[in-house]
């Protein structure tokens, strides 16, 4: 079947153009430009809120195989999917699969795109496009459809990302004998599974909510996109949390937050982590993992409170991948233990979080 | 408070060992190929650049890890725990390296230490412990080890009665296979889809057997793998997966295989990563394994199938698959290190702890060369039968396939624009695939069979599928365009077109071909045409890095693939002029493996440490030579004239070799030297009159060198004036085009037009080549380098079989030690003349016929031969290293050793593979039909042909020897034998007439019967009740009678793994080292303490 599909391009910042084919809605949008090295899981990804405002380059070529399950929430998490939508503003590929084959697919990515008016580009030289990012770091970039008129360049770490994806109220899940209360940034839905699985109970809160007068067991401050500067008003509450004893646990935003809080700076990466083969160990110890990672920036662990210390640390960068609190029951990943999508080895980091508020 | 990294374990240290034993896999054989060389390679230079002093057994002479200075000390001894006991013995290595030869290796391995030599000698296993290799190989072991972690494997139910089998299918789930128990050759066995069903076959099966089989059914299961790797500090990472194109049921060895997997999703991707990972962490592997699984199409439920607690075919192509490179860094593990301990070898400063990101698709096609053996089963199945396989590279799976399939050098142009195949039922074969299997399934598209039909009967993944259609619509709409082109006018094309369908893969032959040019002129011309066209319209391929990040890293990675999907290189090319392109030899097949990948391997050094840029192009997984580190740059890519043209284009480089890589390369010369490339060495003109019948006999005729008479002949009539002239027997040559028949030798009218027939019709465009067949002569090699036409180095070799048997099947010994010195002398004589005549510059063999002194040429080939590692390491003078040079234009000089100097003798013996070859008939003939060889060295010629025959699977017979010696001749060559064997009290059978030829010549045998007679004893009873310890059955002629006869005792002998031992001459020499020499006087020496 050859399709015929309208022309589109990728007009970067520094004046690099790549001429492809649209394959999602026809509407031309802006974002930061970053890239994913994941050889599975773009339903996952597009979905995941750590993803808000940027369009996702997919360095795999062979894209849309698999088709699209089923969107079904189920007790407010979805099914299959990170959330409850698409994230990216737009996806860009190299090769993408029209038809696709499996038993719990319901529709091609293409059509979900259409559906969740997402811009999606195939055709074009993905390899090529990591290499500009890689070598001149993140930039902000134009998804244009030919037939519209040129728009401007926006870049979403202008704007606190973080209060775009974060709830706007308080959801509550599960039944178990724990209470966590989990402060939400952008929270990946399997985040609220892997606990839920752990016997606890989801206190979620909109990322700027004061929860002192909360009661709970373990305090978890979730992923999320964007420039973490914008959550100040979290790290004060983190601040709060931090005079008692009740475990913390942060993933990714998590991790910079906690990092805030503990005194620690933040920096942009030049081209962030995002993938599925990051390599990481703990310190202090012979234990590697590979972790499934989406971030932008990063914890300077040189900058640290005294009272804390790095967890683990990337292998092929050395940047910081995880903080703890020398003496208290606080720590923090800034990879993802949850997966999905991406390798399953650090799950047990919810083990140790839940065990903590034992 | 418990936390994560509070209480560290300190690892235990681990002493490294300082001298250690590695076991290679001897022959190249079907299921244990050319990826054990790459395999070994690795792990010795992991142990080389630790300061280990290492020592290697292996047999394989034409390997590149038996090369100087990859090991300190090179055994070419056969891998059985006899030999290599006797080396732990002498050598006393303080550890041993199991996992790196194969299956050979591993089970020599784990017989060493279950007799425990292993303990006696204080050998320490580095690796994966002995005992979690026994729980990965002993089926029992295995799944209760799995079932401890709760982990399905795919188990069967024994029953003894129509109600167990019921319950026992019901607790299964249907569908289900029964089978009847010990009933051979799957007697009362299927498949079942339901209880009816189920009734129907069980009662059947319970008539065979009183014990019934019951098993899941995973029938069109997907068959999916990983590669997993696992440090001593519990440190895992899956290295790759893989999905097989074809479901279940077929070896993986068999399928196209894709890199990474296409149709899973990443919920199945991970589960299964997980699965594997917490399986190698149970075993307690430390190094790499595999692990197979038979995956549900439609849910996500799986069973493991197998654990390989090695290095397999499967993880080499992971290693090149990803750049990855698992072998060393398992031989690191094995030494004590961690993961983390090691970096990754492509960016050199990222860890080696991580798991590669591909940023393309990888497909591994298999090679068969099943068309060259009598008889066989051609249906694949659960067993391996390809010989090699290719892998190839895009950024589309349609691109990766349509290169791969061009690899495999079966005439093939891609998955469509082939000479159409002729097969009666389409769906049949669809059904129960064979070696044609993709091109069934182009056939099938192309005739109008549904995606839904054709997944049907092939349980293929829709998406492949989906895919291959794609490929099939774009020719399409290149055929429609043709019809609106009245000629070659390439105007009217749409380059749109042409970029969808060079993305897709296509050549610019299926372009030309499916635009219909081939209607006004060559296809050279019409492809010519096409690729000037496209490079007008700058449709050109790009090229990109395999660099295990997907360009997250800088990497200095020389790794390189072109793609048609892409807009920039990776590469900056300077335009220096540095470059040496050496051709690579491709997929391994019958008459081209390892030998030339050691050829390519020793090209590539000699280059680089000329202060050249050495460049190789192969596509071969299972190869050295496409190893990163062999080269400065290696495009793992097609070795077509397009491609290779796309890669001078880039490269601009000084030269091309082409006299390394066997036949492949050879044949591009002429094409190449056209278009102005610079072929170093011997010029392809030079070449063609080689290559060329007619003006090579010319050539002869005019300085006066003798040749066999032959003649191409395209009529019957012709053919009979022919035969009236020179006389049977005669050897006769089909055109390989149209019928891919094999080349026969006919001794009688009838077996010539039986022959002919089978071989497809003569015609003037295919004519038939038919030569003068000189019997009882010895076939002579002389391998050798010129420069400027004057030799320079040499090695004359000789056949112990008569001319006959194709000189890759022979048993060769070098020097030769049963030629008259006036043979010698003629040989050397008429090879200075040809190397001046034809102006060689670099390597060359010429093959001779001697019959007492009356020499003739058979062939020519300016090019290195199958022999040249052999002889290069028999004589220690490195032959492409000084044809390099030589091709390099600098100066070299002669060597001053010489064959007549040597005191010890090489022999080369062939592996042959009839046991995976079901149904063929293993004769030796003209045409080629071994997998692989050994060479092995000894003080004398007896000495090292035992060793050599040892080392391709013979065994010394205990008691009983079944004799059927053939025609008169031959029974009279082997009379000596048969003495020798008698005296040493031997018990010999033999049938009727070798019976009565003994008989009469005083030799005590016991007379058994064919076949065919009545009467007892029945040889075949006494081969089934394992009665009879080797068999030498020499084939009279092609008789049909004959044939069946011989081939039933042949085929048994084969099939309950007694050796046999078709050739009257070798079984003579055989018989007599085994009868002359004891087992435990064999001398245990190293290559270097051969002076």
């Amino acid at each position: 079947m050859m399709q015929q599909n309208n022309p589109a391009s990728l007009r970067l910042e520094n004046g690099a153009i790549f001429q492809g084919k649209s394959f999602g809605y026809e509407r031309s949008v802006a974002g930061e430009v970053v890239f994913n090295t994941a050889m599975t899981g773009y339903p996952e990804s597009l979905t995941d809120p750590s993803y808000s405002g940027q369009i996702l380059v997919l360095t795999y070529p062979l894209i849309g195989n698999y088709g699209v399950p089923i969107d079904q929430i189920k007790n407010d998490i979805s099914m299959f999917y990170e959330s409850e939508k698409i994230h990216v503003r737009g996806v860009i590929i190299s090769d993408y699969s029209f038809e696709y084959s499996h038993w719990n697919a319901a529709k091609s990515l293409s059509d979900w795109l259409k559906e969740q008016k997402i811009a999606g580009m195939y055709g074009v030289d993905t390899r090529e496009i990591t290499r500009i990012l890689r070598e001149q770091g993140s930039m902000n970039g134009c998804l244009q459809m030919e037939a519209e008129a040129p728009i401007p360049f926006d870049d979403p770490n202008a704007a606190n990302q973080v209060d775009v994806v974060s709830c706007k109220e308080i959801i509550r899940y599960g039944n178990g004998s724990k209470k966590v209360l989990l402060v939400d940034c952008g929270v990946k839905h399997n985040i609220l599974r892997c606990l839920l699985k752990r016997d606890v109970t989801i206190l979620r809160v909109p990322w700027n909510y004061d929860f002192s007068t909360l009661q709970y067991d373990g305090l978890f401050i979730s992923n999320g996109p964007g420039n973490p500067d914008f959550c100040e008003e979290t790290v004060a509450h983190i601040r709060a949390a931090m005079n008692g004893d009740k475990p913390i646990f942060g993933i990714c935003m998590g991790n910079q937050l906690l990092g805030k809080a503990g005194g620690a700076k933040i920096y942009k990466l030049k081209y962030g982590h995002r993938g599925h083969n990051q390599p990481v160990r703990m310190l202090n110890s012979n234990r590697c993992f590979i972790t499934s990672q989406n971030h932008g920036f990063a914890v300077d662990d040189k900058t640290l409170g005294k009272d804390w210390k790095p967890l683990f640390v990337n292998m092929n960068d050395g940047t910081n991948e995880g903080i703890r609190h020398k003496t208290k029951p606080f720590f923090s990943a800034q990879f993802h233990p949850e997966a999905s999508s991406g390798p399953t080895d650090t799950e047990f980091l919810f083990d140790t979080f839940v065990k903590l508020m034992y | 408070m418990l936390l994560l990294n509070d209480s560290p374990v300190p690892a235990a240290a681990t002493k490294m060992p300082e001298k250690v034993l590695l076991l290679g896999s001897g022959a190249l054989k079907i299921g244990e190929a050319g990826e054990f060389d790459y395999s070994g390679s690795q792990a010795l230079k992991a142990l080389k650049e630790e300061g280990i002093f290492t020592i290697l057994i292996n047999p394989n002479i034409a390997t590149v890890q038996t090369s100087e200075g990859v090991a300190d000390k090179i055994y070419f001894l056969p891998v059985t725990p006899f030999f290599v006991e006797k080396v732990i013995r002498k050598e006393r290595p303080d550890a041993i390296l199991l996992a790196f030869g194969g299956q050979t290796a591993l089970n020599c391995g784990v017989a060493l230490y279950q007799s425990g030599v292993l303990e006696k000698y204080n050998v320490r296993v580095l690796g994966t412990p002995v005992q979690a290799i026994i729980d990965t190989e002993d089926r029992e072991l295995f799944v209760r080890k799995l079932d401890e972690i709760q982990v399905k494997t795919i188990k069967s139910q024994a029953v003894e009665t129509m109600e167990d089998a019921r319950r026992a299918a019901a607790g299964l789930g249907y569908p289900v296979i029964i089978r009847a128990a010990y009933a051979l050759g799957g007697l009362g066995s299927g498949f079942c889809d339901n209880e009816q069903e189920l009734d129907a076959l069980a009662e059947k099966a319970f008539a065979f057997s009183p014990q019934v089989l019951i098993e899941k059914s995973l029938k069109g299961w997907k068959e999916i793998e990983y590669e997993v790797v696992r440090d001593r500090f519990d440190n895992c990472i899956t290295v790759c997966n893989m999905e097989n194109f074809d479901p279940l049921g077929i070896h993986t060895g068999e399928s196209i295989v894709v890199a990474p997997s296409q149709t899973l999703t990443n919920n199945e991707y991970h589960k299964l990563r997980e699965l594997a990972i917490r399986i190698v962490r149970h075993i307690g592997i430390v190094g790499e394994c595999n692990v197979q699984y038979a995956f549900d199409p439609d849910s996500e439920d799986y069973r493991v199938i197998e654990v390989n607690a090695r290095l397999s075919r499967s993880s080499a192509l992971a290693s090149k698959a990803t750049g990855y490179p698992l072998a060393f860094v398992a031989a690191k593990l094995g030494l004590g290190y961690g993961l983390f301990d090691l970096k990754n070898s492509v960016t050199k400063v990222t860890s080696a702890f991580f798991e590669p990101a591909l940023d393309y698709v990888v497909c591994k096609i298999p090679r068969w060369d099943l068309g060259k053996f009598r008889g066989v089963d051609r249906e694949l199945g659960s067993s391996m039968k390809s010989v090699g396989e290719v892998m190839a590279i895009g950024r589309t799976f349609e691109e990766a396939l349509q290169k791969g399939i061009r690899m495999i050098e079966q005439g093939m142009h891609g998955f469509v624009g082939n000479r159409e195949l002729e097969i009666p039922d389409i769906d049949k074969a669809l059904r129960e695939p064979t070696d044609k299997r993709i091109f069934v399934i182009s056939k099938a598209m192309r005739a109008g069979y549904s995606l839904d039909q054709i997944h049907d009967l092939t349980k293929i993944d829709r998406w492949f599928l989906q895919r291959l259609m794609h490929i099939v619509h774009t020719m399409q709409a290149l055929e429609q365009q043709a019809a609106g082109t009245p000629d070659m006018d390439a105007a009217g094309i749409d380059p749109e077109l042409i970029r969808t369908a060079k993305r897709q893969g296509f050549s610019d032959f299926q372009i030309a071909r499916a635009l219909g040019f081939e209607r006004f002129t060559t296809p050279e011309e019409a492809t010519r045409i096409i690729r000037q066209w496209r490079k007008e319209h700058g449709i050109t391929p790009v090229v990109k890095q395999i660099d295990t990040l997907a360009a997250e890293y800088p990497a200095q990675t020389n790794y390189l693939y072109l793609t048609y999907s892409g807009s920039a290189d990776d590469v900056h090319y300077t335009g220096d002029r540095k470059s040496i392109i050496v051709l690579g030899s491709g997929a391994y097949r019958i008459g081209s493996s390892v030998e030339f990948d050691w050829c390519g391997v020793q090209a590539l050094s000699t280059i680089r440490r000329e202060g050249y840029r050495s460049v190789m192009i192969n596509y071969n997984p299972e190869t050295v030579s496409t190893d990163y580190d062999m080269c400065d740059r290696l495009y793992f890519e097609e070795l077509t004239f397009e491609r290779v043209m796309d890669i001078i284009e880039l490269e601009n480089p000084h030269g091309v070799i082409v006299s390394t890589g066997g036949q492949i390369p050879n044949n591009l010369a002429l094409r190449m030297a056209g278009c102005h490339v610079n072929i170093l060495g011997t010029s392809a003109a030079s070449i063609d009159n080689a290559e060329d019948r007619d003006k090579f006999s010319a050539m002869l005729d005019r300085i006066g060198v003798d040749q066999p008479e032959w003649s191409a002949l395209t009529n019957m009539d012709d053919v009979n004036a022919f035969i009236r002239k020179v006389g049977f027997p005669v050897l006769v040559r089909p055109s390989y085009v149209l019928s891919g028949a094999a080349m026969n030798v006919c001794s009688n009218q009838e077996e010539l037009e039986r022959f002919l027939q089978l071989a497809a019709n003569v015609s003037k465009k295919h004519p038939v080549v038919i030569s003068q067949f000189i019997e009882n002569a010895k076939e002579v090699e002389m391998d050798a380098v010129a420069q400027h036409g004057e030799i320079i180095a040499y090695a004359i070799s000789e056949h112990i079989e008569y001319a006959g048997v194709h000189s890759g099947d022979a048993t060769i010994q070098f020097p030769p030690q049963k030629l008259y010195v006036e043979t010698v002398r003629r040989i050397k004589r008429i090879s200075r003349q040809i190397a001046r005549e034809l102006d060689i510059s670099g390597p060359f063999n010429i093959q001779y016929l001697a019959r007492e002194n009356d020499i003739k040429v058979i062939e020519c080939n300016l090019r290195a031969s199958r022999s040249f590692p052999f002889v290069s390491k028999v004589l220690k003078i490195n032959l492409i290293d000084l044809a390099t040079k030589v091709m390099l234009g600098l100066p070299v000089e002669k060597p001053h050793k010489s064959l007549f100097d040597l005191d010890y003798v090489g022999v080369k013996a062939s592996q042959f593979s009839f046991n995976r070859l079901q149904k063929a008939d293993p004769v030796l003939g003209v045409d080629m039909a071994s997998t692989g060889e050994v060479g092995c060295i000894g003080d004398d010629s007896a000495a090292a042909i035992l060793t050599a025959m040892l080392s391709v699977g013979h065994r010394i017979p205990k008691r009983n020897i079944l004799l059927s010696t053939g025609a008169a001749k031959h029974k009279a060559d082997m009379l000596g034998a048969a003495r020798l064997l008698a005296r040493k009290g031997y018990k010999l059978f033999a049938t009727g007439g070798t019976s009565r030829f003994l008989t009469d010549n005083g030799v005590e045998n016991t007379l058994v019967y064919w076949p065919n007679e009545s009467g007892q004893p029945q040889a075949l009873d006494m081969l089934h009740r394992k009665e009879i310890d080797m068999v030498v059955n020499i084939p009279k002629d092609l008789t049909s009678g004959e044939l069946s006869n011989g081939y039933k005792i042949r085929r048994a002998a084969i099939d309950l793994n007694i050796p046999l031992i078709t050739n009257a001459r070798l079984a003579s020499a055989f018989i007599n080292a085994f009868c002359t020499i004891d087992m435990e006087q064999i001398a245990i020496k190293s290559w270097d303490e051969y002076k």
